[in-house]
Formats: structure tokens, sequence, C-alpha cells
């Protein structure tokens, strides 16, 4: 197997998951969107670790993955006060800090 | 002979899991259903667990499971429920100019393959039988001796992020 099937694959994840970001309005799915980012650069991390024989990248990507779980959580508690004090999730019509 | 046919299955295993993947994930940022969505995140989430096989990381792929399968979809599934998205189609669930993410991500690709082509035009990775195995207990000589501060510190994170999720959602 070649290093760059696995690099190669989380930089297509990784381009799908900046689409989602700049192109979905719903919040909920922005933030599904960053989950698939976290997810390719995991996919990189044990790329590098079998290639360099080390065992850090399988200790980054248990980092990565304890970090991506706690910002589901504090993500989706933020839309859920979103949604309450506006009524809806559309990123678009969050513009008070608008000058 | 065996090892050469071993890596042929290893390929084979590569195309189909990313296959399944990159089509997921594109379901994932197209999808007109927010629940559509969720369950093919879980698709590309199981695939990953599975690519993190073909690269002999079985601890993470089993944490990836549980977390990420288990703890994350289940959040966001809660979420759908509770800003009671539509059960079904949705028409505005994009920008009104979402199409600028397509230049933006295409230039990105290219650049990021480029590089990498350049970087590692065929590098092999250690195939079956050549690796030394990293397994759990290496991992975890590494996490509780020179990585111990950074594993605190993670601790306080989630302990934190989970206090903070509380507050955030509770009514009152």
């Amino acid at each position: 197997m070649l290093i760059n099937q696995f690099l190669i694959l989380g930089a297509i994840l990784f381009c799908i998951g900046v689409y989602g970001v700049i192109a979905r309005k719903n919040a909920v799915l922005v933030l599904m969107s960053i989950e698939l980012i976290l997810n390719s650069v995991n996919l990189n991390l044990l790329a590098f670790a079998l290639r360099n024989n080390d065992p850090d990248g399988h200790v980054f990507a248990l980092y990565v993955l304890a970090i991506a779980a706690a910002e589901v959580g504090v993500g989706l508690g933020l839309v859920l006060l979103i949604y309450r004090n506006k009524r809806t999730i559309a990123l678009d019509e969050l513009s008070e800090m608008k000058g | 002979m065996i090892a050469a046919d071993a890596l042929v299955a290893q390929n084979i295993a590569f195309g189909l899991i990313a296959a399944v993947m990159i089509f997921g994930a594109l379901r994932v940022v197209t999808s007109k259903n927010v629940v559509h969505a969720a369950l093919w995140l879980v698709c590309v989430l199981a695939g990953a667990a599975a690519q993190y096989l073909l690269v002999y990381a079985e601890f993470v792929a089993v944490t990836q499971v549980l977390v990420y399968v288990g703890a994350v979809m289940v959040l966001f599934l809660f979420g759908v429920m509770l800003t009671r998205a539509r059960i079904g189609r949705e028409t505005d669930l994009n920008n009104n100019r979402s199409w600028i993410g397509i230049p933006v991500a295409l230039v990105l690709f290219v650049a990021m393959s480029i590089a990498l082509i350049n970087g590692f035009e065929d590098d092999k990775l250690p195939g079956p039988g050549e690796a030394q195995r990293i397994d759990t207990r290496l991992i975890s000589d590494r996490i509780f001796s020179p990585y111990l501060l950074p594993f605190w510190a993670l601790s306080f994170v989630l302990l934190i992020a989970v206090i903070g999720a509380i507050v955030l959602a509770r009514k009152d």
C-alpha cells in the first residue's frame, strides 16, 4: 500500500468537509462537516504512525477523538440555545454582530 | 507469497471502503434531509474505522466505533430532534451562494494533492508482517508517561465541556 492512498483519501474528505462548512446553512449540518474534517486528520496521523513505526500518531489520534467528542457536546449545546432564543438554526439569520 | 496476496486484498479493501466513504461524505454535504445526512455520516465514520484497521490501528478503530458511531451520532440525532428539523426533505439547508464552496474545495484539493504527490511520490507503507505492531500496551505506555500532562489537560477539557453543555442547555 502506498502512503499517498491514505493521504489523498484524507485530502478528499477534508475538502468535502470544507465545502460542507461553506455551503451549509443548518448549524447541525455544519457540525457534521466539521466531523468529516477531523476524521480526515485522524487518517493522516495513523498513516504516518505506520510509516514511521511510531505510537505517537495513535496517541494524537486518540486526543483528536476526545476533542471532537467535547466539541460536538458544546456545539450542540450552543445550537440548542440559539434555537431556543431565535427559533431558527439557519446561520445566515444570526447577523447581530454585523455593524 | 501469502504476504503478496494479503497486500492485494488490502488494496481491494482500501478501494472499496474509500469509494463508500467518498460517496457517503458527498451525500452528507448534499443531502436534502438532515436525518439522512446523519445516517450517511455514520457510514463515513464506520468506513474510517475500517481504514484504521488497514493501517493496523486496532485500538483507535475500536475507540472510533464506540465514540463516534455510538455516542456522537446519538448526540447529533438528539440535536436534530430538539431543534425540530422537519423529518423529511427540506429546501433551505444550503446558503444562497453555496456554489462558492465548490471552487474553494477544488483549489484546496488540487494544492494538497500536488504537495502530497510531489512529497511522497510512491513511498510504500510497511506491508503485512513487515511492520512492528503498535499494540495497545505501547500506546498506553506513551500516553501515561511522556504525554501524561496533555492527557490530564484533555480530561479537564472533557469535564468542562460536559459541565458547559449542561449549563448551556439547561432551562431556567
